[in-house]
């Protein structure tokens, strides 16, 4: 094995001119991403960056990888399938809202079923962009858009039930407005054996501005954003006074120092709790902040491990393959 | 004792009867006698359709002979009808003069008008033109395993084993075959070994003592080219195709696949040979089983989809996809009747215009088609190797009559044949490599993950010739498009030159193409043999096709296209090389007869 060669940001930067609008949040995704490749500790020739369609789908063209920009919806075949060929890439995966849960609803769950060791990067912006402005799978009920002119009657997705309740072995959540914690997340992803969605809020400044805006701008974030890590108290607010408290099934959000409410009473989070994951899932504004973070963490069997482990199992049992050997297998006589 | 040149048989019976495997049996036992064969086994979709109607009957017919044998026959001169259904869907097509085989026990009046017999179905067939053997299978059956220590449910579901014994005395075939092919089935439970071994005899000692059947018959070995044979269908020949590709080529086998009738059973075999490398990645959906195969591609698999029409519809924007990356996938595209869900376990040859044609913008693919289940093996290969050293989607066409159909095989000798391949690696400095640089065919070299120095991105959007960045100049995508048309036709400079069966030049050439050849075969060389002036050329390279295709076509009086759709492939001719072919079509879900054929080229002679 020779060593990794260190590597700077910009040797993850390709010769393509960047063409997203002005202002648009995938700009600060993309530097947090090249960022990130370079502490990954993986070469460049066995990274891999997959995308379908959209906005969002254009990010392969700019990262000095190997990479794919496929078709709408599908990256996930094409990711397991380069995972499966070969497990030593490192492989990653580039989706939106309505590429990744519309059109390619049914791949995002099978990918998280199968736990392919891939990295999914999932845009949601809440808004299709590339098609100018229709209301997508997460698009809030009621939202105005050239498709819904009298308000959505759409009900929406959460992403983080929808992977819970595929199987996902890996959920996080994360953020354009904050590349520091994106890059932890991109880390902790890959580092992760198996299927790692990340949902990165980003905004679409043409189609859908401000969105997330009060999760994301940081005069706001604090105070309704718990910044979650594994087995710490959920914590939040500007003045770090704000603590989630469970209390039966129902979560809410108490004042440290009032009544009496001390750490002790906060809820710990624990990574490898399915039930309150899907409760941090569930978590939104204005009365709960939306959980940021690595909200499940589990591991499992992972698909590309077991598809090249069961090849060598059964070589082991049969032997190598001989083809003369089975053209005259079964019953053969001579003429 | 009788001796026959051939024999046509069909055996017949509920979807839950057993026909498929007594059919093989026999079919199995004769070629190890030295028999050539052909088979055709005849199903319905449904696994078990309403038990004891037409629409539940399960067929098996097999024709067996001393001289060469192309087809499963015309006619059956002998058919076993385990239920009144059974006659009934049958009857019409035995030979007039030949035997019925009756299992009486299944003709129960509930099974009649089950069957859609309103009186007496005997004298509702006007079965006098026929030799008709009325026995009590099921009963025998049961009787002659009354020792067995098996509930009698069980005991009666070996009446198939009865009833191939009854035929294995007609036709004088050896029962040890049988017998040790039971002993390998059913060896982990040695009840089923006796009684269906029990079964079998009892068949064949019921028929030698029943003094309705006069005479037997034997039907000598076939003269046919020295060598090692085996018999095989056509889906394990094109699964077995792909292995020895992937060997030849020394890359990793990787399929994605959904499964489909009739095309399942090459996920099936190829699932069994994990220690030749091979992965098997069954997918969510027909997309993701070619997206799974294209990425798998990109990271340096030899890669394939398999399916039928109404998955390759699904697949078609990722075929597309895999033509403007210019990356080797083959795509296999087992035929049946369509349009939609169509006739899932029927043969046909309606997908040609699809595979050709059925994409948005202009979107060229090589296109072979495998003739006969012993040229699965062959034309799996090719479409490999045209994939690999023209790094392109290749499409291969089979149907459901040669995937499931089987025939004796001569296993070719690998150290001499379908042993070569050349995969586009690139080689030299990887700061000069440009990843849509190409050679003298227009094809551009493959460098996959891994490989440092040759990062690069494809996409789906159209590209700059050379570097391959997105690119919206008019002019350069006309010239891609010129160059991505150009690329296909020059695999004509890599296939061989299309043949003739008959003389170079005469009053009427017939053109047929995939799974048709045993049929058109037989038809011309009967016709040859009568005197005419008839050659046929049978496509197996589609898209391009051999370079001479269009002087051999130009070298006869007329041309009639013979194919089971409404004209497919004449529709190309026709368009490519300005021709006035005429076309014999079927649309019945059938493969040709010979007599049909013969009819109808006659009536092309004059």
């Amino acid at each position: 094995m020779t060593e990794n060669p260190t590597y700077k940001k910009k040797d993850f930067v390709s010769d393509q001119e960047v063409r997203w609008c002005p202002g648009c949040g995938d700009y600060a995704i993309l530097s947090a991403v090249q960022l990130a490749m370079t502490k990954i500790g993986r070469k460049k020739e066995d990274i891999v960056f997959v995308s379908g369609i959209g906005c969002s789908s254009r990010f392969p063209y700019y990262m000095n990888t190997y990479g794919l920009h496929t078709i709408h919806g599908r990256a996930p075949g094409f990711a397991s399938g380069i995972k499966s060929a070969n497990p030593n890439l490192s492989v990653w995966l580039i989706t939106g809202d309505g590429d990744g849960l519309s059109i390619g609803g049914n791949h995002l769950i099978h990918i998280l079923r199968r736990n392919v060791d891939v990295n999914l990067i999932l845009f949601n912006n809440e808004i299709y962009g590339l098609t100018k402005g229709q209301y997508s799978p997460t698009s809030q009920p009621g939202l105005v858009t050239k498709s819904s002119p009298y308000g959505s009657i759409d009900r929406s997705f959460t992403p983080a039930k929808l992977a819970i309740g595929a199987g996902s072995t890996f959920f996080a959540r994360t953020m354009d407005t904050d590349p520091k914690h994106m890059q932890e997340i991109c880390l902790a992803a890959e580092e992760h054996e198996g299927a790692s969605l990340i949902e990165a809020y980003q905004n679409c400044v043409i189609f859908n501005d401000g969105v997330h805006e009060l999760f994301t701008n940081r005069k706001t974030r604090d105070d309704h954003c718990v910044f979650i890590e594994h087995e710490k108290p959920m914590i939040f607010g500007k003045d770090k006074n704000k603590g989630i408290k469970l209390t039966g099934s129902t979560l809410e959000v108490v004042t440290l120092g009032e009544n009496g409410v001390t750490e002790a009473d906060l809820l710990v989070h624990n990574e490898t709790d399915e039930r309150l994951a899907f409760m941090l899932a569930g978590m939104r504004g204005p009365e709960l902040p939306v959980a940021i973070g690595v909200l499940y963490r589990v591991k499992d069997i992972h698909y590309d491990e077991e598809i090249c482990k069961q090849v060598e199992e059964v070589k082991a049992k049969k032997g190598p393959g001989d083809m003369t050997a089975l053209l005259h297998s079964g019953e053969t006589w001579e003429n | 004792m009788q001796e026959l040149d051939s024999v046509v048989i069909r055996f017949s019976g509920d979807s839950g009867d057993g026909m498929q495997l007594t059919g093989t049996q026999f079919s199995n036992t004769s070629a190890l006698m030295g028999n050539d064969i052909a088979t055709f086994p005849d199903f319905p979709a449904e696994i078990r359709a309403p038990a004891g109607t037409v629409a539940g009957v399960s067929g098996f017919q097999v024709h067996i002979g001393a001289s060469e044998i192309n087809t499963p026959g015309d006619e059956p001169a002998v058919l076993v009808a385990m239920n009144p259904a059974a006659l009934k869907a049958n009857v019409h097509t035995v030979k007039k003069g030949g035997t019925i085989i009756l299992n009486m026990d299944a003709f129960t009046d509930s099974n009649i008008v089950k069957a859609g017999y309103v009186s007496d179905p005997f004298t509702e067939e006007k079965l006098e033109d026929y030799l008709v053997i009325k026995a009590n299978i099921t009963k025998q059956t049961t009787e002659a395993l009354k020792d067995v220590d098996l509930d009698n449910k069980s005991k009666a579901r070996c009446k198939n084993f009865y009833a191939l014994g009854m035929t294995y005395f007609m036709f004088n075939r050896e029962l040890g075959p049988t017998e040790t092919w039971i002993k390998e089935k059913f060896g982990k439970k040695p009840v089923l070994v006796d009684a269906n071994t029990i079964a079998l005899k009892a068949g064949r000692n019921f028929a030698e003592t029943l003094e309705a059947i006069p005479n037997t018959f034997v039907v000598p070995k076939a003269k046919i080219e020295k060598g090692t044979y085996r018999t095989i269908n056509g889906n394990t020949g094109t699964a077995w195709g792909f292995i020895q590709a992937a060997e030849v080529a020394g890359l990793d086998l990787f399929l994605g696949s959904y499964p489909i009738t009739p095309a399942t059973d090459i996920l099936h075999e190829l699932s069994k040979h994990k220690n030749f490398g091979v992965k098997t990645f069954q997918a969510e959906d027909e997309i993701a089983g070619i997206c799974t195969a294209i990425g798998a591609s990109f990271a340096g698999s030899l890669a394939l989809t398999t399916s039928s029409g109404p998955g390759i519809a699904l697949k078609a924007e990722a075929m597309g996809l895999a033509m403007i990356y210019e990356l080797p996938i083959v795509i296999v595209n087992v035929q049946r009747g369509g349009p939609s869900t169509g006739l899932p376990t029927k043969t046909e040859q309606s997908d040609l215009l699809q595979c050709m044609y059925g994409r948005n913008g202009e979107s060229p693919m090589i296109v072979v088609a495998a003739s006969r289940p012993s040229d699965c093996f062959e034309m799996a290969f090719e479409a490999s190797r045209l994939a690999l050293e023209h790094m392109s989607p290749v499409v291969l066409l089979t149907d459901g009559y040669i995937a499931n159909g089987a025939e004796p095989w001569k296993i070719p000798d690998l150290s001499k044949v379908l042993n070569q391949i050349n995969v586009k690696k690139p080689t030299g400095d990887s700061e000069q490599w440009l990843p849509y640089h190409r050679d003298e065919n227009q094809v551009r070299t493959w460098a996959i993950p891994g490989m440092a120095g040759f990062e690069h991105r494809l996409g789906g959007l159209e590209k700059a010739v050379e570097t391959g960045n997105v690119s919206y100049d008019p002019n350069n995508h006309e010239t891609m498009c010129h160059i991505r048309e150009e690329k296909v036709a020059n695999a004509a400079k890599n296939i061989p030159a299309q043949t003739l069966e008959g003389e170079d030049s005469g009053d009427l050439l017939v053109v047929s193409w995939g799974g048709t050849y045993g049929a058109t075969h037989m038809a011309v060389k009967q016709l040859q043999e009568e005197g005419h002036k008839i050659s046929l050329m049978h496509l197996k390279y589609i898209n391009p096709m051999p370079s001479n295709t269009e002087q051999l076509l130009r070298s006869f009086k007329k041309v009639v296209v013979a194919e089971l759709n409404l004209g497919q492939l004449r529709q190309i001719l026709n368009g490519k090389f300005n021709l006035n072919a005429s076309g014999y079509n079927k649309l019945q879900g059938l493969p040709f007869k010979i007599s049909e054929l013969v009819e109808a080229f006659k009536n092309e002679l004059g």
